[in-house]
């Protein structure tokens, strides 16, 4: 039985109708049509999935798209701030090579936003204790690290 | 991914008679972080699910300084874990909190879930049992409340009969003279399910232990108590001799098995070392 779903997607009302069993992650990405979205693992282990619903990370996967009814969903393709113009976050990851196959790109992009929401300078082990849920097989971390602390020093200084 | 019907409950009554009413392999559906993954793992068979968020009056979380901290069923691992009540007076349950899975996890996992779920290495239940937490359920004809210890009959099995369901968890209060910790030991730091868990609550009356209780996840087949360990350590300074006979006692009383992340005479060792180790960072407390 499918049910109506009004939620808001990256500021837009959407509505959609969905079986109960859909998780919001192949709502998002067959339903919706933003495949910025990833899927890893489908069990919450990777992170590729990660958007934030009313300003909290999750797991896409692992929430059904009936519960975002009358939420506020955000993903990667809501980071920009207007056509033409990146996110700071995602700036720094083209610059510092963060990204390779890209696979975990948007779930860390998001993931990273909410970091740097919540804390402008987070020190590396906050960094590290943040992103413990997004795992990447390619980068090594490093160049993530890296550009993460770079976008933070940038959207600082351009601080009021 | 397998199918399910997916029904939402608008309060406990409804809940609990969707239970009953919709048969064989229907499940409450809190966060979802067991249910979904061992829906898709194949691991369980789930014709419906119930969903119980938008049930009123699920969602609190009160202390009160003679019953202490009480939580609803639908407060999430994330919520009690950024509470700075629970950093100062709950420091146990606040390690096994920040070490569930991750962020993502937490923001959706709940305390009652992972109880429900009884899995043996399941993290917030030591802190829990050591620190002699009571259950509340719910049922169509009566409520009762249950220690949590005796919540537990076997891996992925608790008193809850058909249709009842758990409405919150209720913590003793924390005082002065009471140390506490909890242990966590894994292959990694994060996103990491225990091999060994082991929380210790214990009381001090003027240099000696007058009360505790050590839990041990993961050595069992729900969370145990050490009740010799416990016996030795009651009544003494806890000077290191008597630690560490007491947490050699520990290892003789835990029922490991060997499985993928460790073997039995592993997670016995650890059991040892973890159990010291425990009573000395719940003892800094009066440092
Ligand atoms: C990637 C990942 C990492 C994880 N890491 C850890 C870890 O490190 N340590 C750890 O301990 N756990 C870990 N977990 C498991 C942990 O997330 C769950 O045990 C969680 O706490 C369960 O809560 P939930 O609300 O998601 O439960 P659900 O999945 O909704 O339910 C779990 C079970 O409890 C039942 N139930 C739920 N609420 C009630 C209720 N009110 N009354 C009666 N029955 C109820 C359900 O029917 C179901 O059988 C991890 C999970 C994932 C996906
Ligand atoms: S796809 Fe959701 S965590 Fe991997
Ligand atoms: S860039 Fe390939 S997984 Fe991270």
């Amino acid at each position: 039985m499918k049910r109506m779903v009004e939620f808001i997607v990256n500021g837009e009302a959407r509505e959609m109708a969905v079986d109960g069993c859909r998780s919001l992650l192949d709502a998002l990405r067959d339903d919706v049509g933003l495949t910025g979205t990833k899927k890893g693992c489908d069990v919450g282990d990777c992170g590729a999935c990660t958007v934030l619903v009313d300003g909290e990370p999750v797991n896409a996967c692992l929430m059904l798209a009936v519960e975002a009814e009358g939420r506020s969903v955000e993903t990667v393709e809501g980071l920009q701030p207007g056509v033409d113009r990146l996110h700071p976050l995602q700036d720094a990851f083209m610059r510092h090579g963060a990204s390779q196959c890209g696979f975990c790109t948007p779930g860390i992009l998001m993931m990273a936003k909410k970091l740097l929401d919540d804390n402008p300078s987070p020190t590396d082990e906050e960094i590290r204790f943040g992103l413990s849920g997004n795992i990447c097989r390619c980068t090594g971390y490093t160049k993530i690290f890296d550009a993460i602390k770079s976008a933070a020093r940038e959207m600082e200084a351009a601080r009021p | 991914m397998r199918r399910f019907d997916y029904y939402r409950a608008e309060t406990l009554e409804h809940a609990s008679r969707l239970l009953t009413e919709l048969g064989d392999d229907t499940f409450l559906f809190n966060g979802g972080t067991d249910l979904l993954v061992e829906i898709r793992e194949r691991l369980r068979r789930v014709r419906n699910v119930v969903d119980i968020k938008q049930i009123p009056g699920l969602s609190d979380i009160t202390y009160d300084e003679t019953r202490g901290l009480t939580f609803g069923a639908l407060v999430t691992v994330g919520r009690l874990e950024n509470l700075s009540l629970v950093r100062q007076q709950y420091p146990n349950l606040r390690a096994a909190l920040a070490s569930l899975g991750s962020i993502q996890v937490r923001n959706r996992a709940t305390v009652v879930g992972n109880i429900c779920r009884a899995s043996p290495s399941a993290d917030t239940i030591p802190p829990l049992v050591a620190d002699g937490a009571f259950v509340h359920i719910y049922s169509r004809t009566d409520m009762r409340v249950v220690p949590i210890a005796e919540f537990f009959t076997g891996p992925g099995k608790t008193v809850l009969a058909k249709g009842e369901i758990v409405t919150g968890i209720t913590v003793p209060p924390a005082a002065d003279n009471i140390g506490k910790a909890y242990l966590k030991h894994g292959r990694r730091k994060a996103m990491e399910l225990s091999t060994v868990g082991v929380a210790v609550s214990l009381a001090m009356d003027e240099g000696v232990c007058s009360d505790v209780r050590i839990a041990l996840g993961a050595v069992g087949a729900t969370v145990l108590r050490a009740p010799q360990a416990e016996a030795m350590l009651r009544g003494s300074r806890l000077d290191a001799a008597t630690v560490r006979k007491a947490a050699d006692k520990a290892m003789e009383e835990c029922t490991p098995i060997s499985n993928v992340r460790a073997s039995a005479d592993y997670r016995r060792d650890m059991v040892g070392v973890l159990t010291g180790r425990a009573i000395r960072q719940a003892l800094e407390t009066f440092a």
